[in-house]
């Protein structure tokens, strides 16, 4: 027969400060967890939700950034003129031969940071679905005017609409501004590409963007590009292509994430331990009624294993309630992959949320585990014996 | 003049709106070497009549003087230095801390002095002496008996020669032959040492051992 | 000192509740001291570039390179001692994961300028005189378990992506100052100007100059002189570079510092919870102490004492485990934090912090401890 659990909560009440306590603790672990996490999985999904998986970026064999790599012209016309590159209706193909620079620009607060320029062409806003303009116009072909993408906007100067920024010894209006769908795109500055090229490194182009016919034929497109012998380049699939380049940062915000919390996580699971074998001794008496009335040791076990669980669970929710309003607030750092500045937001996902009422759970069922397991193992007598002296 | 004075003393609780008066206007006076037992049934006031002589608490109207020291006219502060010069306190439940020996419990109020260590052990092992367990100074309380912790106790309370020895029913939890060893150690210490001592009890046993009885009852005082 | 036996059994008359407040005390210091030298290593890293040194880079920005024939002008700048280049190599040593800084440099020249680097004199002939050689710090000897005379190679995704470049180590250099990195790799410009078939070009130009009080006039005179060329510049100081690329970190001191609060007040939390479990247990001692004359004051300084101890014993735990861990393994952050170091000064900052938490969780018991009505209480008990 079950504990009821109405034991557990009015324990629970009778030591409010202690309870609130060990709860905020791991409240706190979690938060850290959650925001670590959130980091984290805003970084890859900014750069995961750049690459579409119907395009194919283009890069010099080799090239892991559009930062190293080149493609003369004559490479994107003999690519953008083939068969399996998809075309617009009135024949254009639904591809962008692009200019891939890094320009320092001075943050607003201080410091520099290397922001990429990308010379476009037109068809590049067909090319890329999730790319719309949300404020302004498109810019002029032959006019040294930009678009800058939405989550540096603010975040360096001359960025409004009508203002101007200079780089590459001239100044350049900014039009419009753009959205893309959260993904890097929107901390980049967008030009047409024949002005920047001859702005930047002369007859190049970084990479070549398009669009595929059949999305499901990109292995036989890549063979057919890399094994072109007038063609001294790399095909990917663009999902790929970005999503590889979160890899590093990623990796390390994970790490640090786990360490962090797991290091709190420790120190959280003894404060449980304490306060679950405070809960035990206060309660000998009653757990030598409940033994004596018949109840099984699994069941004080279990009825204590759940009390710790209810603690760590107020504990998961409160952690889940302070990392709420970080949600969708922007930061940057630089992408040491491709040496650019990303822009990009906290995401506190309700799967992150789940796992770090998880984590709480984790926490509060180690620490209950060995108080519980006393509760249970207390001889009957020694428990009625202890009750008279409290 | 008496050693111990009390003049005028009332005490009145409050308990939720209610006002309890547990005594009203009370005077005592104790010599000093004088051995006197209060009698009176359970909440009586004994106890907090003996609080009131610690300056454990505060009374609602009314003077205590010990000696020279105005109980009722100092700080908290003065209270304590006064406290740990001038009085050995003996509980009904013995009240040793139970993680140190009998010779810690016994030197703790020493540290409040400037003894030195070794000066400390001196002391402390005369009065293990005298309550008759020197022999048991590194025994922690939970090794002894009830009357050996007690005899603890009252070796804690006497070691720093305080001028007066408030005793709150030190038999209250004895056999009878504990209580009789306990009881005759404060006859000694009354009479050949010359403590003066206050002993609060509703044992009649222990009140056929002090110089005079007085019974305190639904808050009066009588010889 | 007299008191320390009371405050020492008291701490040990529940072993188990100790000593798991103080393991998650030493758990908190540690994490503190991890994301304290975070901090500080970056900080370090600022401190790195001289005042008395420039960088001349591409203007638009450092991933430019400039034309080697500025160096004829550079050299002749009223103010400018000595000039010489680098280039960013980016080779990669069997995995990317082996990450070390590399630089391609015009050796002869940038030795001359950067006395930081201590080499035996022959090692540094030795280096000079061959076309392939490689200077390496003594860090990255240790990490890779090189040795002098050793032939290694490189792969650069930048530079001629298809080859492997041997080098032969020739040269090992010790830093005069740590925050300098001995993990660094350099090797010989013509090397990489040959290598790529001559289309190399530096990277940017180190300039030592002769008072740093001319740095701004240098940097006015070079950055005027380049302004309509093809290529123009931005020169700037040594340190004033170096803080630049710290900066493209983002706000990780903030973010540690943001974590570093939270660890504290979860562990406070934890450390009140415990100091007041302990205290709650033993009013009745309190007021029997009381009664033996122990004033308030020293009751409540024998709690913060108490708790004082627990999360300071706990602190030199946490704090100094950081220090051997982080020293024993080497730790540099995946090659992004070269010469991670747990400083003195961190863990100084860290036995503070151990002792704030130990005076905050025990503020409350102590003072609930001074103020214990005796009288009530032994009525209570009694």
């Amino acid at each position: 027969m079950a504990i009821p659990v109405i034991y557990n909560l009015r324990s629970v009440r009778q030591r409010p400060v202690s309870t609130l306590f060990t709860a905020l603790g791991m409240g706190l672990v979690v938060l850290v967890f959650i925001a670590m996490m959130a980091l984290s999985r805003g970084f890859r999904s900014a750069l995961v939700a750049t690459g579409s998986r119907e395009n194919v970026i283009v890069v010099r064999s080799g090239a892991d950034s559009e930062l190293i790599s080149g493609l003369g012209r004559e490479t994107a016309q003999t690519i953008t003129g083939m068969p399996f590159v998809a075309r617009t209706p009135d024949g254009r193909p639904l591809a962008s031969p692009e200019v891939y620079v890094l320009v320092s620009l001075e943050r607003l607060g201080g410091g520099d940071a290397l922001v990429t320029a990308r010379g476009i062409n037109p068809e590049a806003f067909q090319v890329r679905k999730n790319v719309r303009i949300i404020a302004g116009r498109m810019f002029n072909p032959g006019a040294p005017e930009i678009l800058v993408g939405e989550n540096i906007v603010g975040r360096f100067a001359g960025t409004e609409v009508g203002g101007v920024i200079s780089f590459a010894n001239r100044d350049w209006t900014v039009v419009g501004h753009f959205a893309a769908g959260g993904s890097a795109f929107e901390s980049e500055i967008w030009g047409e590409n024949e002005q920047f090229m001859p702005a930047f490194r002369g007859e190049v182009f970084q990479s070549l963007t398009f669009r595929m016919r059949d999305s499901g034929a990109f292995q036989s497109i890549r063979q057919t590009l890399e094994d072109d012998p007038r063609l001294p380049v790399d095909a990917h699939r663009e999902y790929d292509f970005y999503a590889n380049q979160s890899y590093l940062l990623t990796r390390i915000l994970s790490f640090a994430a786990t360490f962090i919390a797991g290091i709190m996580a420790i120190g959280a699971i003894f404060g449980a331990v304490n306060t679950m074998y405070a809960a035990v001794s206060a309660r000998a008496p009653e757990i030598a009624v409940l033994l004596t009335l018949g109840f099984r040791p699994l069941g004080v076990l279990g009825s204590f294993l759940f009390e710790a669980a209810l603690i760590a669970l107020l504990g998961g929710l409160l952690g889940c309630l302070f990392s709420l309003p970080l949600n969708g607030i922007v930061t940057s750092t630089t992408n040491w992959q491709s040496m650019s500045e990303v822009a990009f937001a906290f995401r506190v996902t309700p799967e992150l949320l789940l796992r770090g009422i998880g984590f709480a759970l984790v926490m509060g069922l180690v620490g209950g585990f060995f108080p519980a397991v006393k509760a249970a193992r207390q001889p009957v007598v020694q428990a009625a014996r202890q009750g008279t002296i409290a | 003049m008496a050693l111990l004075e009390i003049r005028n003393l009332s005490k009145v609780y409050q308990r939720d709106s209610q006002m309890i008066t547990v005594f009203e206007g009370i005077d005592l006076d104790i010599e000093a070497g004088e051995f006197l037992v209060l009698m009176g049934p359970s909440g009586s006031g004994k106890t907090t009549l003996l609080n009131l002589v610690a300056g454990l608490d505060k009374p609602t109207a009314g003077t205590i003087s010990v000696g020279a020291a105005e109980v009722t006219e100092m700080s908290p502060r003065q209270l304590a230095a006064w406290r740990s010069r001038h009085v050995g306190f003996i509980f009904q439940l013995y009240n040793l801390l139970p993680v140190l020996t009998a010779y810690q419990n016994v030197e703790l109020p020493l540290l409040l002095t400037h003894l030195s260590k070794s000066e400390r052990r001196e002391h402390v092992m005369t009065v293990l002496e005298v309550v008759g367990l020197s022999d048991r100074a590194d025994h922690y309380p939970r090794q002894l008996s009830g009357g050996e912790e007690q005899r603890v106790a009252i070796a804690r309370a006497v070691v720093s020669d305080p001028t007066v020895i408030l005793a709150d029913e030190p038999t209250g939890d004895l056999d009878a032959k504990s209580a009789d060893e306990v009881l005759t150690l404060m006859q000694r210490l009354n009479g050949e040492f010359n403590k003066t001592i206050l002993l609060v009890t509703h044992d009649q046993r222990a009140a056929e051992r002090g110089h005079a009885v007085m019974h305190l009852d639904k808050g009066v005082l009588t010889g | 000192m007299k008191y320390a036996r009371l405050v020492w059994v008291n701490m040990t008359r529940n072993k188990r509740r100790t000593v798991l407040t103080t393991l998650s005390v030493a758990a908190a210091l540690f994490l503190f001291v991890s994301l304290r030298s975070v901090n500080t290593t970056l900080a370090d890293a600022r401190e790195v570039g001289s005042e008395s040194r420039m960088v001349t880079r591409h203007a638009i920005s450092i991933v430019f390179y400039l034309p080697e024939s500025y160096y004829q002008w550079l050299v002749t700048v009223p103010g400018v001692r000595s000039v010489s280049w680098a280039d960013w190599f980016n080779g990669i040593y069997r995995d990317p994961r082996d990450f070390f800084p590399n630089f391609a440099v015009e050796a002869e020249s940038y030795l001359a300028m950067y006395p930081e680097m201590v080499i035996p004199e022959d090692q540094k002939r030795a280096f000079l005189d061959e076309r392939t050689a490689a200077l390496v710090g003594s860090g990255l000897m240790e990490r890779f378990g090189w040795t002098l005379g050793q032939a290694i190679q490189l792969r650069s995704p930048i530079w001629a992506p298809d080859r492997e470049w041997p080098f032969t180590i020739r040269a090992v250099y010790t830093p005069t100052n740590p925050s300098f990195g001995d993990a660094l790799f350099f090797f010989h410009y013509d090397y990489l100007y040959e290598g790529t078939s001559r289309r190399a070009q530096p990277g940017w130009y180190v300039l030592e100059i002769e008072d740093p009080a001319l740095a701004a006039a240098v940097a006015e005179t070079i950055d005027e002189h380049y302004r309509n060329s093809q290529a123009a510049t931005k020169t700037e100081t040594e340190r004033a570079f170096q803080t630049g690329i710290v900066t493209m970190y983002g706000n990780v001191g903030f973010l540690m510092n943001a974590i570093g609060l939270a660890v504290f007040f979860a562990i406070l939390l934890l450390a009140a919870n415990t100091m007041m479990m302990a205290a709650r247990e033993r009013t009745s001692e309190v007021a029997v102490l009381k009664t033996l004359g122990y004033s308030d004051r020293l009751l409540f300084a024998l709690v913060l004492a108490e708790a004082a101890s627990i999360t300071l014993i706990g602190g030199l735990l946490g704090v100094f485990g950081a220090k051997l861990a982080f020293e024993g393994t080497g730790f540099q952050g995946l090659g992004l934090l070269p010469n991670f170091q747990v400083k003195w000064a961190t863990a100084t900052a860290g036995m503070a912090i151990a002792l704030c938490l130990g005076l905050a969780s025990g503020i409350v018991p102590a003072w609930q401890a001074a103020r214990l009505p005796v009288a009530e209480t032994l009525r209570r008990v009694g």
